[in-house]
C-alpha cells in the first residue's frame, strides 16, 4: 500500500464518518431545523472528503474535474433544498 | 466484500419496497419510491448496466417521483376520507390472492429461466461495426431494435395526449399547471438562474456521449426537461399554451423524422428502419438529434400537467 492509497483510505473513511454523524443527527436531533443542519453540514463535508480521497485514483485531469463538479453541484443542490425546506417549516409553524 | 455490499443492497431494496407498500401516508410512500429509485440505480451500476442506471435515476426516480409527488399533493384533501373506508374481507382476501399469485408467477418465471440465459450479445458485438457507433446499447436501440425505440417515443407522446385529455373544455388549448410566482430574490429563483446553464451542458453532454459511452437521448432529455421546469416553478418562465402550432410541431418532429428515415429505408436498404451501408452512423445521429428536443418537450409537458388556465 503506497502513500496515495493510504490517503484515499483515510479521506474516504473520514468522509464516511461525517455521513454517519449526519445520519445520527438526523435521527437524534429534536426539530426539523436542527435535523436539516446536521444533514447538510455533515453530508456536504462527507461528500467533499470522499471526492478528495478519490482524486488520486482518477485517470486524467478531466475525470478529477468531473468529481469536483459533482461535489460542487451537490453543495448547490443541498444548500438550496435545505433553504426551501426550512422556509416551508417556518411557514407551517403555528404563529409564525 | 462486494458480495456483502450486494447482499446489503438487495435487502435494503426489498425492505424499502415492503415499507412503501405498508406505508399509510401517500406522501411518505412517494418519498420512499424516490429513494427506491436511487437504490435501484445503484443496483444497475452493480450489474454493470450503467445505461439502465442512468435511465432509472433520471426517469424512474426523478421524473416519475416528481409526477407522484404532484399526484400525492392532489390527493391530500381526500386522503383522510379514503383512509376511513375499509374494504370488506372478501375484497381484501381477493386482493391478497391476486397480488400473491402475481408474485408467485413472477418468481416461477424467473427461476425457470435457462442457465446460461439465452443471449444475443455475441451477435450484437460481432455486428456493431455495421452501425458505426461505439456504445452497444445505442447500437441495439437505434439499429438492431430501432422499431422498439420508435414505439417508445410514440408511447411517451401518447402519454402526453392522455394528460391533456383530462383538461376541462373551457381551458382546452390553455396553459398547463398553475402560474408559479416566487420572490425573485429568494433561493428557488436563484437556483433557477444558476442551475439551467450547467444542466443544459450536462444534458447535452450525456446525450452526446451516448454514441460511444453510457448515456443517450432519454437521459439527456429528462435533465433538460427538469431545467425548464425549474425555471417554470421559480416563476421565471411560463408553460406555453398547448394549442400553439410550433409546440405541436416540436412534439411530433422527432418521431416524424424517425418514421421518415425508417420509411426511406424501404427504398434504399430494402426494409423499414434499415439503413444503407456506410450511412448508418449518420442516420442514427440524425434520428437522435431530432428526438432530443421532442423528448425533452414531451417529458417536460407531461410533468407540467393538465391545462388549467385559458391561453389568452
Amino acid at each position: 500500500m503506497n502513500l496515495a492509497d493510504l490517503f484515499t483510505v483515510a479521506a474516504v473513511c473520514a468522509g464516511a464518518f461525517f455521513f454517519l454523524a449526519g445520519s445520527v443527527g438526523l435521527l437524534r436531533f429534536p426539530d426539523a431545523l436542527t435535523r436539516l443542519h446536521a444533514l447538510t453540514k455533515a453530508d456536504n463535508l462527507g461528500l467533499g472528503l470522499v471526492v478528495l480521497g478519490l482524486l488520486p485514483r482518477v485517470d486524467g485531469v478531466l475525470g478529477g474535474l468531473k468529481l469536483v463538479v459533482i461535489w460542487l453541484l451537490a453543495l448547490l443542490a443541498s444548500a438550496a433544498a435545505s433553504q426551501l425546506i426550512a422556509r416551508a417549516v417556518k411557514r407551517s409553524e403555528p404563529g409564525a | 466484500m462486494s458480495e456483502a455490499l450486494n447482499a446489503g443492497l438487495a435487502l435494503f431494496v426489498l425492505a424499502l419496497a415492503a415499507w412503501m407498500v405498508v406505508a399509510r401516508d401517500t406522501f411518505a410512500a412517494v418519498v420512499g419510491f424516490v429513494a427506491y429509485g436511487l437504490l435501484l440505480t445503484l443496483v444497475w451500476v452493480q450489474l454493470h448496466g450503467v445505461d439502465v442506471a442512468l435511465t432509472e435515476g433520471a426517469i424512474g426516480g426523478g421524473l416519475t417521483g416528481a409526477m407522484l409527488v404532484a399526484a400525492a399533493a392532489r390527493l391530500r384533501r381526500t386522503e383522510a376520507a379514503a383512509r376511513a373506508e375499509r374494504p370488506g374481507w372478501p375484497t381484501r382476501a381477493a386482493a391478497a390472492l391476486l397480488a400473491g399469485g402475481v408474485t408467485a408467477a413472477l418468481a416461477v418465471a424467473v427461476l425457470a429461466l435457462p442457465v446460461p440465459a439465452p443471449s444475443l450479445a455475441p451477435e450484437t458485438a460481432a455486428n456493431m461495426g455495421a452501425t458505426g457507433v461505439g456504445n452497444p446499447i445505442t447500437g441495439v436501440l437505434l439499429a438492431f431494435r430501432a422499431v422498439d425505440t420508435l414505439l417508445e417515443t410514440t408511447v411517451v407522446l401518447l402519454a402526453l395526449i392522455g394528460v391533456w385529455s383530462l383538461a376541462p373544455d373551457r381551458v382546452w388549448g390553455g396553459r398547463p399547471g398553475p402560474r408559479h410566482r416566487a420572490d425573485p430574490n429568494e433561493t428557488l429563483a436563484y437556483l433557477a438562474r444558476v442551475l439551467p446553464p450547467i444542466g443544459l451542458v450536462v444534458g447535452v453532454y450525456i446525450f452526446w456521449v451516448g454514441a460511444d459511452l453510457p448515456g443517450g437521448k432519454f437521459q439527456g432529455a429528462s435533465i433538460i426537461a427538469a431545467m425548464w421546469l425549474l425555471a417554470v416553478m421559480a416563476g421565471l418562465s411560463d408553460a406555453p399554451p398547448i394549442s400553439r402550432g410550433w409546440l405541436r410541431l416540436a412534439l411530433v418532429g422527432g418521431p416524424l423524422v424517425f418514421i421518415a428515415i425508417g420509411a426511406a429505408g424501404v427504398a434504399t436498404a430494402g426494409a423499414f428502419l434499415a439503413y444503407p451501408d456506410g450511412l448508418a452512423k449518420l442516420l442514427i445521429k440524425a434520428i437522435e438529434w431530432a428526438l432530443l428536443p421532442s423528448l425533452a418537450l414531451t417529458l417536460a409537458l407531461i410533468l407540467a400537467g393538465v391545462p388549467e388556465r385559458p391561453a389568452r
